[in-house]
């Protein structure tokens, strides 16, 4: 059994949040268990091994009570599968295979059987033969099932770290970040992934670097190596020699300056040369975050994301849980607004475990409003607990993924409905609440003068629409070259959004990636945008940028790249235009 | 029950079969060529072109992938060696693990 050699490794991938970091590797695999290559003393050895009998024994046990309870009718071809597995546990070599890795190397049986059975899995797929190579997600599910029964209640993951680590994964999911502590968890590495997917969005909000899109990390780093993550450059080393550790330790002390030097100018305002005063917000995916926003000069929360109250549970939240967790932000950020988007969900194991079987396309099914409109009395609970904490401060409601006016009056409605109980209840809020929409599906784009209509705000969800618009999933590291909100189609799509928006006089903000990115502010503004929302770390950069142009030169750069045909092209003259106005940025 | 090396006569037993049955050795036929190997006490080794499996191992067995056609030459060790080729010999070319055979 090779191990692999410690040899300096550089990969490059997509840099999607800014920074340096050294730290320890941590790969969390779909399950979230940690593997850790821990040795043990020869006297500990036989303990292993007997820990290794044991978990042999139950995962029979598991699996012989599984194939009894599958009737055939049903289940004939699942029992066939546990059939296969309980063959698999029962072979031979197999689990002398691992009990010599345990005393040959003296390591914990976790390790041993995790290195033996992608081993064996990584032949099968190798086979021809497809039946066979197929084999090999069952060898993975084994694996699962041993891991499970090893590591039980010590669970050793990323829930119960005491040390720095970089978090290495395939890709990471809303339910797995939620648990993330930013005093330990400091960069990000992904296989998979984009500029917009959620390991880029959570390492933003978090300020910790992160680079994705690169293929296969997973396979390069062992457990425990030293990481460097290079978020800038979007390059992640593992075992790095002294010279490069030193070398990055210069560029991490650098950085932090830089930062440093941004946040001095907090307590300035984000208006440009001219005296166009621009609304800065943050978005926000917890409460904690909250402050960050106003430590980092915002005007206020342009985006609160509510899914972490129904992740990593098994009941759905109460309409005290919410209540709290909106009062705690509106309370935080004093009279400043605070929009709240109400459940955005889908593809994700919340909505999917509530169903029978799987959605075959899930991003395009039943997610977000949607699913809301179709479960009231859990919609209802958000939107009291939204109404009752709207007597804070200034707080407006945001419904995402509106695809039509049918959907939007629904929603509507449902409010009013809520209004009516909280007034037979005599429970106060805000009568006048703003009411507004995110417009993230090209209907709602191509829709918009109907739509403004009967909103009191809009905020373009760049990351969705994007990805509609284009046909393209942002998740996805294969196809991430042609995801790109600078693309004609989309910028077209915008400036018609607010040109209806304008006519029906009502606000537009922005409150995709693009808007934390430095390099589009300019057009951002041209377009005619005076309200952004974005990634809190990025606030003061962004606003450094506004400080530095006039608006006259943002709808001139406007101007001129809505001539351009070429995502390319408008890539290019932007990154140009920046260069000029902040060189030390870029 | 085993007994100690030389009390016992260690026989050897070889023999060459043909996989009949038009899916070849997948997944199915394995696992009946494991289960009949391992009811009795010799050892048995199946080798398939350069490559060579434990006769008693579903996860070696099942990499050989042998197709329809292909010539597997058994060899067996110990007391019933004779019994255990052909016990799995009758499995491979006469029962052909209970599938169709090639068209």
């Amino acid at each position: 059994m090779t191990t692999l050699a410690d040899r300096m490794e550089i990969k490059k991938g997509i840099a999607v949040s800014p920074g340096i970091s050294i730290a320890k590797s941590l790969i969390i695999d779909a399950e979230d268990y940690r593997i850790p290559r821990r040795s043990i003393m020869p006297s500990q050895q036989d303990a292993e091994v007997e820990r290794l009998k044991n978990a042999f024994k139950s995962a029979v046990d598991e699996l012989t009570g599984l194939m009894s309870t599958q009737d055939q009718a049903q289940g004939g071809k699942i029992k066939d599968i546990f059939a296969v597995h309980l063959r698999f546990l029962h072979d031979r070599g197999l689990q002398k295979k691992i009990t010599d890795l345990i005393r040959s190397e003296s390591v914990i049986a976790e390790y041993a059987v995790s290195a033996v059975l992608r081993e064996v899995a990584s032949h099968f797929s190798k086979v021809k033969d497809a039946y066979i190579s197929e084999r090999a997600a069952d060898i993975y599910d084994i694996e699962r099932r041993l891991l499970k029964l090893l590591l039980g209640k010590k669970r050793e993951d990323v829930r119960y770290l005491t040390e720095e680590v970089v978090v290495v994964a395939r890709e990471l999911s809303p339910t797995q970040t939620a648990g993330f502590d930013r005093r330990f968890v400091k960069g990000l590495a992904t296989d998979a992934g984009g500029r917009t997917s959620h390991t880029a969005i959570v390492a933003r909000s978090l300020g910790i670097p992160a680079v994705v899109a690169l293929e296969d990390f997973t396979e390069v780093v062992d457990a425990d190596s030293i990481v460097i993550v290079d978020g800038n450059r979007g390059i992640v080393i593992v075992n790095p020699d002294e010279q490069t550790v030193r070398q990055y330790e210069r560029y991490a002390r650098d950085f932090a300056e830089l930062t440093h030097r941004l946040d001095a100018i907090k307590e300035d305002p984000p208006v440009t040369r001219d005296g166009v005063r621009i609304t800065l917000l943050g978005n926000i995916e917890f409460p904690e975050e909250a402050q960050m926003v106003l430590e980092k000069g915002g005007d206020g929360i342009g985006l609160y994301r509510t899914e972490f109250l129904y992740l990593n549970r098994d009941t759905e939240p109460t309409e005290e849980e919410h209540y709290l967790a909106y009062a705690e932000v509106v309370d935080a950020l004093g009279g400043r607004p605070v929009i709240i988007r109400t459940m955005d969900l889908g593809a994700d194991k919340f909505t999917q475990s509530k169903r029978l079987a799987p959605e075959p396309n899930p991003f395009l099914g039943l997610r977000s409003i949607r699913f809301c409109l179709q479960n009231l009395a859990m919609f209802k609970t958000q939107l009291r607990a939204i109404l009752r904490a709207s007597v804070k401060g200034d707080v407006r409601v945001m419904f995402p993924l509106i695809t039509n006016l049918q959907e939007l009056k629904q929603a509507r409605f449902l409010l009013r409905d809520v209004m009516e109980d909280l007034d037979d209840e005599s429970i106060k809020y805000n009568k006048d609440i703003r009411v507004g929409i995110m417009i993230e599906t090209p209907s709602a784009a191509l829709t918009a003068s109907t739509l403004a209509r009967d909103v009191d705000f809009f905020s373009i969800g760049t990351n969705d629409l994007t990805q509609y618009t284009l046909a393209v999933d942002r998740g996805n590291e294969l196809v991430s070259t042609l995801y790109s909100p600078a693309d004609p189609a989309v910028l077209r799509l915008i400036r018609g959004v607010i040109g209806d928006a304008h006519k029906a006089q009502i606000d537009v903000g922005i409150c995709g990636e693009i808007a934390s990115d430095p390099e589009f502010i300019m057009l951002l503004l041209g377009m005619g945008f005076r309200t952004v929302s974005l990634a809190p770390p990025m606030l003061p950069e962004i606003k450094q940028v506004i400080r530095s142009v006039t608006v006259e030169q943002c709808n001139h750069l406007a101007r001129e790249v809505l001539k351009m045909n070429s995502e390319r092209q408008i890539s290019a003259y932007l990154r140009n235009a920046a260069r000029k106005i902040l060189p030390e940025a870029f | 029950m085993r007994t100690g090396k030389g009390s016992v006569e260690k026989l050897v037993c070889e023999a060459e079969v043909e996989i009949k049955n038009a899916d070849g050795l997948h997944m199915r036929p394995a696992m009946q060529f494991v289960d009949v190997a391992n009811r009795f006490s010799s050892d048995v080794t199946v080798a398939a072109g350069d490559n060579i499996a434990d006769g008693k191992s579903i996860m070696q067995m099942s990499m050989l992938a042998a197709t329809c056609g292909t010539r597997l030459k058994i060899k067996a060790e110990g007391s019933d060696a004779q019994k255990v080729v052909g016990a799995l010999r009758e499995l491979v070319e006469e029962k052909m693990f209970g599938e169709p055979p090639r068209r």
